[in-house]
């Protein structure tokens, strides 16, 4: 099972198994990761479980659909890295994913 | 303080809002014991699928929990579901539960949500016909689409948000669809005269029938008295059907409440913090009536965002640190690829801004109220939404021309409005 790591703002980590398919939004809320809510349940339509992917990882995970960076066009803390982690979907190829958590995650 | 977080905490109910107040509890320092008891049997999950992707069958039921038992068991949170709470008995701090049980609490959370709207009709109180249906649990839906054939009439009483989702499901279905609405509009108690003649066109244009200015006054039954063959209108129009869907809003469960001697007022009265009339006793979720700070007035809303974010400052309350509730209210519905997003209560509002067309399904209608926004409905209009949320939430002065000019980028509207 590939795993996934979780940096919070002051560094610490989580460091999480996560099953083949699901979301990564979905990894971190059985977790209880703090930061990363998924309240509308990973239908791209609340932006509470925005994070950081590491450019080096960018390269594995399919680019973000319009509808994603739309949701993210407002949203507080965001940069080049910023991702919602409902629409990325776990894979073999993402062991060792590196999500950081933004400052202002409620 | 610290002794009542070893002490034992009850949540009633097990939707969106008790899941939460569950863990968050957890890791706002409660110690001691925390009991959530569910009328239904499932876990929490996730309603608002229930009357799309879950209705559609694209989506197992199982993929609805919200978090796995994993994570209440980690937590040591007990689940006991299928079970009411019958009673609460205030002087000796217990719960009544149905099945004869009786439990002791020195925190007591009430999430008991609410129960769909019941059609006024004599004919159907006394027994439930095979194909008439509500629309608010997984067990509704199972129920309900076994039903959804291609071909069959089905006939939704009520233009709502539910009514509007399940006439979309059911149309790409292949059932024929007609739509009756007492008011004169679809969404009526929701959005601008705009928006409805919006969704109302592009039902139209997939098939769909609706009927406005139509009130039901009854139904007609198969001579078993099992199943409806047709709705009857005040007008004495009728309506053939093999199912009937009815979404004509929410009843909030306060019950248990009144009942204890609760102050309740079309909901549980909460304060900020959740907590009711008893010091003991919160209540978190669509059974709450509680004070806004944006709208400078008591809300009962039903809606996802507000069950979680309130749970939340609840459970930060109940342990001890106290977080007021001060939220935006904001709500989303998907029917067919149109995603409808909306913040803030549109009441009131003195100016409406269109920024896109409404024949380009990509648009978002603005409310605004002495120059500050009240509302915003969008479709597919994400970066608008989020915008609205900023502008509303801190509460920043637009310029309406500025708001409808398509050549201004969003991003350019939060730092210059």
């Amino acid at each position: 099972m590939p795993t996934i790591i979780f940096i919070q703002p002051d560094g610490s980590e989580q460091r999480i198994d996560a099953p083949l398919g699901l979301s990564v939004m979905q990894v971190a809320v059985n977790h209880q990761v703090p930061g990363i809510l998924g309240d509308c349940g990973g239908s791209c339509s609340c932006a509470t479980c925005h994070g950081y992917v590491e450019r080096e990882w960018a390269q594995h995970i399919p680019v973000a659909e319009p509808y994603e960076n739309d949701m993210l066009t407002c949203a507080a803390d965001v940069t080049e890295s910023s991702r919602l982690s409902c629409q990325i979907i776990v894979t073999p190829q993402l062991d060792g994913l590196v999500i950081r958590l933004p400052p202002t995650s409620r | 303080m610290s002794e009542v977080l070893s002490g034992t905490a009850i949540i009633v109910g097990a939707g969106h809002a008790a899941g939460e107040l569950a863990t968050h509890m957890r890791d706002n320092g409660w110690r001691g014991r925390i009991s959530v008891i569910g009328e239904e049997g499932s876990l929490p999950y996730h309603r608002p699928p229930l009357s799309k992707a879950y209705l559609a069958g694209t989506v197992t039921a199982q993929s609805l929990l919200i978090k796995p038992m994993a994570v209440f068991e980690s937590a040591n949170i007990e689940f006991i579901g299928g079970v009411r709470v019958n009673t609460i008995d205030r002087a000796g701090s217990r719960v009544h539960l149905a099945d004869g049980r009786t439990a002791h609490y020195d925190r007591l959370i009430l999430a008991t949500g609410g129960r769909p709207r019941p059609l006024p009709v004599p004919r159907i109180q006394q027994r439930t016909p095979d194909n008439f249906h509500y629309l608010r649990t997984l067990a509704d839906v199972d129920r309900m689409r076994e039903q959804f054939k291609p071909g069959k009439r089905l006939v939704i009483i009520g233009g709502g948000y539910v009514g509007l989702e399940v006439a979309a499901v059911a149309i790409e279905r292949g059932l024929n669809v007609t739509i009756l609405e007492a008011l004169p509009r679809v969404l009526a108690r929701v959005t601008a005269p705009e928006l409805s003649a919006f969704y109302a066109a592009r039902h139209r244009n997939a098939g769909v029938e609706i009927r406005t200015d139509t009130q039901v006054e009854d139904v007609q039954l198969d001579p078993s008295g099992n199943a409806i063959t047709a709705v009857v209108s005040v007008d004495g129009s009728w309506f053939e059907a093999d199912l009937v869907v009815v979404g004509i809003g929410l009843v909030p469960n306060v019950e248990l409440a009144s009942d204890a001697g609760l102050a309740v007022d079309n909901g549980i009265l909460v304060d900020e913090f959740g907590q009711t009339s008893d010091p003991d006793i919160y209540a978190a979720g669509d059974c709450t009536n509680h004070p806004n700070r944006f709208f400078g007035r008591r809300l009962r809303l039903e809606s996802v965002p507000n069950a979680l974010e309130q749970a939340r400052c609840v459970a930060a309350s109940v342990c001890g640190k106290p977080k007021a509730y001060v939220s935006v209210p904001w709500f989303w519905s998907d029917q067919y690829h149109l995603k409808l997003k909306m913040v803030g209560l549109s009441q009131g509002y003195d100016q409406l801004v269109m920024r896109g067309t409404t024949e380009s399904e990509c648009f978002a209608a603005f409310y605004l109220k002495d120059g500050y926004l009240l509302a915003v409905d969008t479709v597919n209009r994400a970066p608008e939404f989020m915008l609205a949320k900023r502008l509303i939430s801190e509460r920043i002065r637009v310029d309406p021309c500025r708001l409808a000019d398509e050549g201004i980028p969003v991003k350019d509207l939060l730092t210059h409005p």
